[in-house]
């Protein structure tokens, strides 16, 4: 039965109060372990036609008639537009149509960031477009840019109030501390880098519009087109059937989508904006910089008595406050937490979520400071957070399930090993190893829905409108579908990617397409599974299966219909995990080689662990070039960006990846869903960059304090260290 | 001009400074050459030229008039292709053609490669979702 509930709804972290429809999830769990589909590796579904290119991805698409855009951005990071002039583009060959400052919302003088568009021209070709782009006079008045962002907050620059979040008595826990530790860390600009742009082709259909989009959420962006171009959300068709990767950066419609729609209007062609490299690493977004100043007391036995924390959230021009603060708040039993999160309001391109926004950065601060603790106290860092474990949730709300200790247990062998890689050091390059812990949501949540059809040929094919942004969700839902219906996985067919076509699907952000479509898909599954147990009771075949029940229906179909079922009332869905890290050091010159990574999560039931690996190693790398080699420069006088070609900007290559051995505890979570399944997209590179850097101060003694960890950083931690460990040898006995 | 793709030769019009990728995806409509960056810093958009792999959207297409270029198209019953999608080495895919055409070009030279010469060979290929270690490996088990 249909039920009206008002509950909470998280993605990223964030919460809002919704009003849900939700049914009830009648299906019992399956016992855990890998069933005959669900839990055993399948190869992708879609993995053929994305090898061979004939996938067609947004960047792919092309319509009769199809116009290009160029977009004028601000070259500034502050100025004001004095003088625009379009006629000089518009009477050059090919040009269809250029607009300005005010012809759209989007379109700007006042420029707050780099990147702010300003105007835009579309073309016959590219080529074109791009010429005439050119030919725009654009005189500009360049403004002071605000750019520091402590400064922000003494200025009071902020993109909403400071968030204070407390419990127990702070003041008290440090005064009952046996040894306070503190340390203030700074984490930088990562750019998202899908390695397709960010791009929409956008076209005006009778008294609607058509819009397809490199998008991680098909229906985000219909209400968001709906809204702002004043059309009723039906009139909003939403196509992608293939997405080039987003890690958060691809869940709205942008300016490009809108400066498409305005020029497919006044065209009345099929007009595709596509973002360049450049523009891609200027406005897609990012992940934004930090300055955590962090505090921890603890008792001599390592019971934590306080923590302690100010963030500093460098957000840009637009965006949100992360919640940076998390780790610290969630992570460890502490009775007495206190954080002040700041989101500094800067002439900056705006941040976007980034696969684990805040706790990625978070997590960096709080377990680089609990090892520089363990090193003062002399205890083990595993047995240091064994101690602080908790299951039960300091913050209220108990845990739907919580297999914390379980990932500790399994990562025991990798974290032994650190005897004998610290061995394996020489007089220059030095060997260690450490590890860090990983809280994140992850949870899902309803709405989402699936639709299913069974011919008589035994085959079945799932229908909803939902995104596979690279993520293999289009095989796990293929997976649970086949399960259900006790059919092979290759006869089952997931059509997705069109919102015409299929009912309500969730965003793929926030670790939440599988927990959140999971769930629906067996449901629909379910549905017509009891509709042809009837059948079968009827035809006298109880038991037969289901190829041997549908085979008379000649052109009747099954047809199943399934919904997301609630969240546990009262209970947090959490993920959690471990990853123990090798690293070298070369002493002499501040290189730094992560050899070896070992990863155990613990995200409930793992429906394809061959897919659940790759994500983890995916995830692992990406938290490596965070950790190492990535960062969006800009040049401190002027804050114009240095970084935004992938030259400048470094991703990791094959050639920086480390032996990477991964575990899922696999458990389902009782209290969740039909499934007890939890998103795996993020936790993955929540951990990696404080493992890496507890591995260089088990390496080398050295404590860094900013990511990423180049050679500057790394030879002024082992100077630092250096200066301490002569001040300790120096010093007089008995002081 | 002619171009000959796959074997097929086509006359395109490969007006001045029109790269190889434009003239494949935009005159040829064969899409699954992809392009990231458009200036030659991520391998997306890696064919073979005679052979070798060459970055086509910092190719002119006359510099290619006389040779064989083969793309992804050309390449869809290579048992790479099989190898990329038994060892799940491709997440999102935009990059995996380009993956590809490297590692046909590696092997088709060296039909067993070490791991350091795999990583040297492909390190100009970008992968941001991280397939790498299972690219590693299709390229090791590529014969099956």
């Amino acid at each position: 039965m249909a039920r009206l509930i008002r509950t909470e709804k998280e993605v990223e972290g964030r919460y809002e109060e919704v009003w849900l429809v939700v049914e009830e999830d009648s299906l019992d769990q399956w016992p855990a372990g890998p069933r005959q589909v669900v839990g055993r590796d399948a190869v992708r579904v879609d993995g053929r036609e994305r090898a061979t290119g004939q996938a067609v991805y947004t960047a792919d698409l092309t319509k009769p008639g199809m116009l290009h855009t160029a977009v004028l951005r601000c070259p500034h990071p502050r100025a004001r537009v004095t003088r625009v002039e379009l006629a000089p583009a518009l009477a050059l060959p090919g040009v269809h149509a250029a607009i300005g400052p005010g012809d759209i919302e989007q379109l700007t003088a006042d420029c707050s960031f780099q990147g702010a568009a300003i105007a835009a021209v579309c073309a016959d070709t590219l080529a074109h477009a791009r010429t005439a782009l050119r030919a725009i006079v654009c005189e500009f008045e360049v403004l002071e840019p605000l750019l520091d962002p402590d400064e922000a907050v003494r200025q009071g620059s902020l993109l909403g109030p400071a968030r204070e979040r407390s419990r127990g008595d702070y003041e008290r826990g440090l005064a009952e501390a046996d040894v306070v530790v503190e340390a203030e860390f700074r984490t930088q600009v990562v750019l998202h880098n899908s390695m397709e742009t960010h791009q929409a082709v956008v076209e005006w259909i009778a008294d609607g519009v058509e819009v397809h989009i490199s998008t991680q959420y098909i229906w985000g962006i219909r209400d968001a087109v709906a809204q702002g171009l004043g059309l009723p959300p039906d009139k909003v068709r939403v196509v992608c059937h293939y997405m080039g990767g987003g890690f958060g950066s691809k869940n709205g419609p942008d300016d490009y989508t809108f400066i498409a729609a305005e020029l497919a209007r006044r065209t009345r062609r099929p007009v595709k904006c596509a973002l360049t490299r450049r523009e891609e690493n200027t406005v897609a977004g990012n992940r934004n910089a930090t300055i955590q100043r962090l505090t921890v007391g603890a008792r001599s036995d390592g019971t934590l008595t306080a923590l302690g924390g100010e963030f500093v959230n460098a957000v840009g021009w637009d965006g949100w406050s992360s919640g940076t603060e998390g780790p610290m708040q969630m992570l460890y039993g502490c009775a007495n937490v206190k954080t002040i999160t700041y989101g500094a309001k800067l002439n900056l391109p705006p941040m976007k979520a980034f696969r684990a926004p805040g706790f990625v950065e978070g997590t960096f601060g709080l377990e680089a400071l609990l090892d520089e603790l363990a090193t003062k106290l002399d205890l083990d860092p595993l047995e240091l957070r064994r101690r602080n474990h908790t299951d039960e949730a300091p913050e209220g709300n108990a845990y739907s399930g919580k297999n914390l200790l379980e990932c500790y247990r399994r990562a025991e062998p990798h974290w032994e090993r650190r005897h004998e890689v610290r061995a394996r050091s020489t007089e220059t390059v030095k060997r260690g190893v450490g590890m860090a812990s990983q809280i994140w949501y992850g949870g899902g949540g309803p709405p989402s829905y699936a639709w299913i059809r069974v011919g008589s040929d035994g085959r079945a094919t799932v229908v909803t409108a939902m995104q596979d942004i690279g993520t293999g969700t289009k095989t796990a839902m293929a997976q649970i579908a086949a399960e259900e219906l006790g059919i092979p996985l290759e006869h089952v067919t997931v059509t997705l990617g069109d919102s015409d076509r299929g009912p309500y699907a969730a965003i793929s952000a926030g670790s939440s397409t599988t927990p959140s479509m999971g769930p629906a898909v067996r449901a629909a599954a379910a549905d017509a599974r009891e509709q042809i147990e009837d059948i079968a009771e009827q035809r006298g075949l109880k038991g037969a299966p289901l190829a041997d029940v549908v085979d008379v229906l000649e052109d009747s179909q099954i047809l199943g219909k399934g919904a997301r079922g609630p969240n546990p009332t009262g209970m947090q869905v959490l993920t959690f995990g471990v990853q123990v890290a090798e690293v070298a050091v070369d002493i002499e010159t501040g290189e730094v080689w992560v050899e070896r990574i070992a990863a155990v999560h613990d995200v409930g039931r793992v429906i394809n662990p061959l897919g659940a690996s790759s994500q983890i190693e995916g995830g692992i790398i990406q938290g490596i070039g965070h950790t190492l080699s990535e960062e969006r420069l800009h040049d401190p006088a002027t804050g114009r960006l240095l970084t935004t070609t992938l030259d400048a900007y470094k991703l990791p290559t094959i050639a920086d990846v480390p032996e990477i051995v991964s575990e899922l505890v696999d458990e389902p979570d009782a209290h969740l869903t039909n499934l007890g399944s939890k998103g795996l997209g993020e936790p993955p590179i929540i951990p990696t960059a404080a493992a890496i850097a507890n591995a260089i101060r088990d390496a080398t003694g050295a404590d860094v304090r900013q990511l990423p960890i180049s050679r500057e950083e790394m030879l002024r931690a082992l100077r630092e260290a250096e200066a301490r460990q002569k001040e300790k040898v120096g010093a007089p006995a008995g002081v | 001009m002619q171009l000959t793709v796959n074997g097929h030769p086509y006359h395109v019009h490969g007006e001045v400074g029109t790269t190889l990728a434009e003239a494949l995806r935009e005159e040829l409509s064969l899409t699954g050459t992809k392009i990231a960056c458009g200036e030659g810093h991520c391998g997306a958009c890696t064919v073979l030229v005679d052979d070798e792999p060459v970055l086509s959207c910092i190719t002119l297409v006359h510099a290619v008039e006389d040779a064989r270029v083969t793309t992804i198209e050309g390449l869809r019953e290579h048992p790479m292709i099989d190898a990329f999608v038994r060892s799940d080495a491709l997440q999102c895919g935009f990059c995996t053609p380009g993956q590809i055409v490297s590692a046909v070009a590696l092997v088709e030279s060296n039909s067993t490669p070490t791991t350091e010469e795999i990583r040297h060979a492909m390190a100009g290929n970008l992968c941001r979702c991280g397939a790498y270690p299972k690219i590693e490996e299709a390229i090791r088990t590529w014969q099956g």
